[in-house]
C-alpha cells in the first residue's frame, strides 16, 4: 500500500438531530446536548436522532418530481454553512464537467416508495407517486446532480453504513487520476419503516438512548442526517485540513454480524494509516463507528486497545446524533474534522460505565488538545468496512 | 479530459437466454440463436449449497457472472478487489419490504431485511470467496454501466479488480414506475495493461450525452430496459475481437468514449 497525495477539504458542512451545520454540531458536542428523542415518527418504542423541520421544507415547485424525505434532508444539509455558495464556486473555478459528485446512501428515498405501497390504488402506484424519481438508489445523486448543476462523473455508493465515508476514497482516486479536478462528496439518510422495523427485526434496537461502549448497552438508536464535502489538490488550500490516508475492506464473515476478531476492520484501519504514512501513536483521536450493539462496540474496543498507545483518544459521537447509516460516514468526517480544527473531542454520550473490554483510549467525557490527525471509521451491513484518515492543514 | 487505459482479463454473463459469456459469445458473432428454453435462475458453484438454494436471484446472478469472468481471468476471486453495480438492487425483496411495511410492519423477516442492502450481493460474494479485499456497491441509474466501469477504472489502473454489472426484473407495483423486464449481469476482471491483456479498454469522458446506441437493435433485441445491458455493445465488439470505438452513458450528460483494442 504507497502513500497517497493528501487532498485539500475546503469546505464540510453536516445537518443532523444535534444542530444543522457546524457551529449547531460543534456547540452541542461542546455543551453534550444530544439530539436524541423518543421515537415520534411511528409506534416502535425506542429513540431516534430525528432532524426537526424536514416535514416543513418541502422542496420548491420546480423540484416537485424528486418530493421525498430524503431529498428534502439533502436539500437542507446542502444550504447550510454556506457550501451551495461554496461549491458553486468551485464549479465556476473549474468548469461543471471537471467536478465531481459522489455521494452515500443505505436506503436513498425508499421512504416514498414504501408511502407509495401504503397508497396504491388497485394494486398499482397512484399517479402522483409514477411521476416520483424517488425509487431507486441512484435518486440521491441524481437529486444533488441538479440541484448543484453539477456536470462531472456521478456516483452513489450504496454500502449500508461505511456508504458516505466511501466516498472519500472514490474522490481520492478520480482526482489522483486527473478525471476530475475538485470533488463534491457526501451522503444523505432519512428516517424510514425500511431501517427502523428492519433493525428492530435483528433486535439491535435499543428502548433508552443508546449508550455506546457502556458495559450495560443494549442496541443502537436510529438517526437521519445530511453532510458534505467539498475536496480539491492542496495546492488550493494549504491551510484547509486534508484528507491524507484512506482504508476500505470486506469481513468476508455475516451479513449483519461483524468480524468477531475485527479482522476487516482492522485491515482498513492499517490501510488508511499506510496509506497516509502514519504509525498508530500520531493518530490524535478516532471518532468509533460505536452503533452500541453488543457485538459491534466489543470487536472495535479490542481492535482500539490492541492497535493504538494509550495517547490515542477515541469515541463514538452516536449518543448525540443516533446512527445515521448511510450518513454516518460524513457526519463523522465532519465531527474529527471539527475537531481538528476547534480542538474538540468530543467524549461518548450517554455512557456511564465502559465496558471492561474498552482501553484506555475510549473517553466518556469531553477533552480537549491540539490535535493534528484524526480517524474515522464506518463499518456496514454485509462486512464492509472503511477508515478514513484526516490532518489538520499547515497554517498559512 | 484525461485518459485511462485498461486490459479486460475475464469477462462472465448470466441472462436467462445466456447462462454464460461462451453461449454470449457465440450470439453475439451470429454463430448460434440465442436459447430458446430459458433458464430460470443460475446456481453458481461457488456459493455453498445452502446460499444456492435460498439465495434472492439479485446475488445469484450477479455472483455467477462474477464467477466465470474469475474463471476466465485464470484470477483467485478471494485476491480482487470488487465493485458491485446495479441501478435498481434486489426489487424482489424492495417490493417484499414496502408491501409487509404497508401491510403488517412487525412480521419484516430480518434475513430478508439484511438482504434488502444495495451491496448484498458484494456482501454474499466477500463471504462465499473469503476475500477482504475492499468491497464498494453503486448506482448510477441508466448510466449505471458508463459510471461503474470508471470507477473499477481507476482501481484497474494499479491492480487487478473485478466488476459486475446486473439487474433484476421489477415485481409487483415497482412495475409502474421500474422499466426493468428481464435479469442481466456482466462481470469483468480489470488490469493494468502491464498485466498484457488480451484486449485493452482506453477510455474518456466526454461532455454530453451519449448520442442513441450505434446497434441499437443489439439494445433492444433482448433485455429490454435492464441498465445493466448497456454494456452489450462493448460485449459484441470483445466477441468479434472488433478494433472499435464506443460510447456509454455514464451520466445525464456525460458520456464514456471505449476505444477498443486486441
Amino acid at each position: 500500500m504507497s502513500r497517497i497525495p493528501p487532498l485539500a477539504i475546503t469546505a464540510f458542512t453536516a445537518t443532523c438531530a444535534a444542530g444543522r451545520g457546524r457551529d449547531a454540531l460543534a456547540a452541542a458536542l461542546a455543551s453534550r446536548t444530544g439530539g436524541l428523542r423518543r421515537n415520534d415518527f411511528n409506534d416502535l418504542s425506542c429513540w431516534i436522532g430525528r432532524v426537526a423541520g424536514i416535514e416543513q421544507a418541502p422542496l420548491q415547485a420546480a423540484w416537485r418530481a424528486w418530493e421525498s424525505r430524503n431529498h428534502r434532508l439533502a436539500w437542507l444539509g446542502l444550504h447550510q454553512d454556506g457550501f451551495h455558495e461554496q461549491a458553486q464556486a468551485a464549479i465556476e473555478r473549474y468548469g461543471a464537467t471537471r467536478v465531481a459528485l459522489i455521494v452515500g446512501t443505505s436506503t436513498s428515498s425508499i421512504g416514498e416508495t414504501e408511502r407509495a405501497y401504503r397508497e396504491l390504488d388497485e394494486g398499482h402506484f397512484n399517479a402522483e407517486q409514477r411521476q416520483r424519481r424517488g425509487h431507486a438508489a441512484h435518486a440521491l445523486g441524481a437529486f444533488v446532480q441538479q440541484a448543484l448543476a453539477v456536470r462531472g462523473p456521478c456516483l452513489t455508493i450504496a454500502t449500508a453504513c461505511s456508504s458516505s465515508a466511501k466516498v472519500f476514497a472514490s474522490a481520492q482516486r478520480l482526482l489522483h487520476a486527473g478525471i476530475a479536478d475538485a470533488a463534491i462528496v457526501g451522503g444523505v439518510d432519512t428516517l424510514c419503516g425500511s431501517v427502523l422495523y428492519g433493525f428492530n427485526s435483528l433486535e439491535l434496537v435499543s428502548s433508552e438512548p443508546c449508550r455506546p461502549f457502556d458495559v450495560q448497552r443494549s442496541g443502537l438508536s436510529l438517526g437521519e442526517a445530511a453532510g458534505f464535502a467539498l475536496l480539491e489538490n492542496v495546492s488550493a488550500d494549504k491551510s484547509a485540513p486534508r484528507l491524507v490516508g484512506y482504508g476500505e475492506s470486506a469481513d468476508a464473515h455475516h451479513m449483519s454480524a461483524p468480524h468477531p476478531q475485527g479482522l476487516g476492520a482492522e485491515r482498513a484501519l492499517r490501510d488508511a494509516l499506510e496509506r497516509a504514512g502514519l504509525e498508530p501513536h500520531e493518530v490524535d483521536y478516532i471518532n468509533l463507528h460505536g452503533t452500541a450493539s453488543r457485538q459491534n462496540d466489543e470487536v472495535e474496543a479490542k481492535l482500539i486497545a490492541r492497535a493504538f498507545p494509550a495517547t490515542t483518544l477515541a469515541s463514538s459521537t452516536k449518543g448525540w446524533t443516533g446512527h445515521t447509516l448511510g450518513a454516518a460516514g460524513i457526519v463523522e468526517a465532519n465531527i474529527a474534522l471539527l475537531a481538528l480544527e476547534r480542538g474538540l473531542v468530543p467524549g461518548t454520550l450517554n455512557t456511564q460505565t465502559l465496558d471492561p473490554v474498552c482501553g484506555p483510549q475510549i473517553q466518556i467525557d469531553n477533552r480537549e488538545g491540539n490535535l493534528r490527525i484524526a480517524l474515522s471509521n464506518s463499518f456496514g451491513f454485509g462486512g464492509n468496512n472503511c477508515c478514513l484518515a484526516f490532518a489538520a492543514g499547515v497554517a498559512a | 479530459m484525461n485518459t485511462l487505459e485498461i486490459g479486460v482479463a475475464g469477462i462472465g454473463v448470466w441472462s436467462p437466454q445466456w447462462p454464460s459469456w461462451d453461449v454470449a459469445q457465440a450470439a453475439l458473432c451470429g454463430k448460434v440463436e440465442a436459447a430458446a428454453e430459458a433458464a430460470s435462475r443460475p446456481a453458481p458453484t461457488l456459493l455453498p449449497p445452502a446460499e444456492r438454494r435460498r439465495a434472492p436471484e439479485a446475488v445469484l446472478i450477479a455472483v455467477e457472472a462474477a464467477q466465470q469472468a474469475c474463471a476466465m481471468a485464470l484470477r483467485e476471486p478471494r485476491d480482487l478487489a470488487h465493485v458491485f453495480a446495479s441501478a435498481y438492487g434486489d426489487l424482489p425483496v424492495n417490493d417484499y419490504l414496502c408491501a409487509t411495511l404497508a401491510r403488517a410492519p412487525g412480521e419484516i423477516s430480518p434475513t430478508r431485511f439484511h438482504n434488502s442492502v444495495h451491496n448484498a450481493a458484494a456482501g454474499y460474494w466477500a463471504i462465499a470467496t473469503g476475500c477482504m479485499r475492499s468491497s464498494t456497491a453503486v448506482s448510477a441509474g441508466d448510466s449505471t454501466f458508463g459510471a461503474a466501469l470508471l470507477e473499477t477504472a481507476l482501481i484497474a489502473r494499479n491492480e487487478a479488480v473485478l466488476l459486475v454489472v446486473s439487474d433484476v426484473a421489477a415485481v409487483g407495483p415497482l412495475q409502474d414506475v421500474i422499466a426493468c423486464r428481464s435479469s442481466f449481469a456482466v462481470a469483468f476482471v480489470l488490469a493494468p495493461v502491464t498485466a498484457h491483456p488480451s484486449s485493452r479498454l482506453r477510455l474518456r469522458l466526454c461532455d454530453g450525452a451519449a448520442p442513441l446506441a450505434q446497434d441499437a437493435a443489439l439494445l433492444q433485441a433482448n433485455h429490454q430496459g435492464n441498465p445493466a445491458a448497456a454494456s452489450l455493445l462493448l460485449l459484441a465488439a470483445l466477441a468479434r475481437r472488433q478494433a472499435t470505438t464506443l460510447l456509454a452513458n455514464a451520466g445525464p450528460q456525460l458520456t464514456l468514449e471505449m476505444e477498443i483494442s486486441f
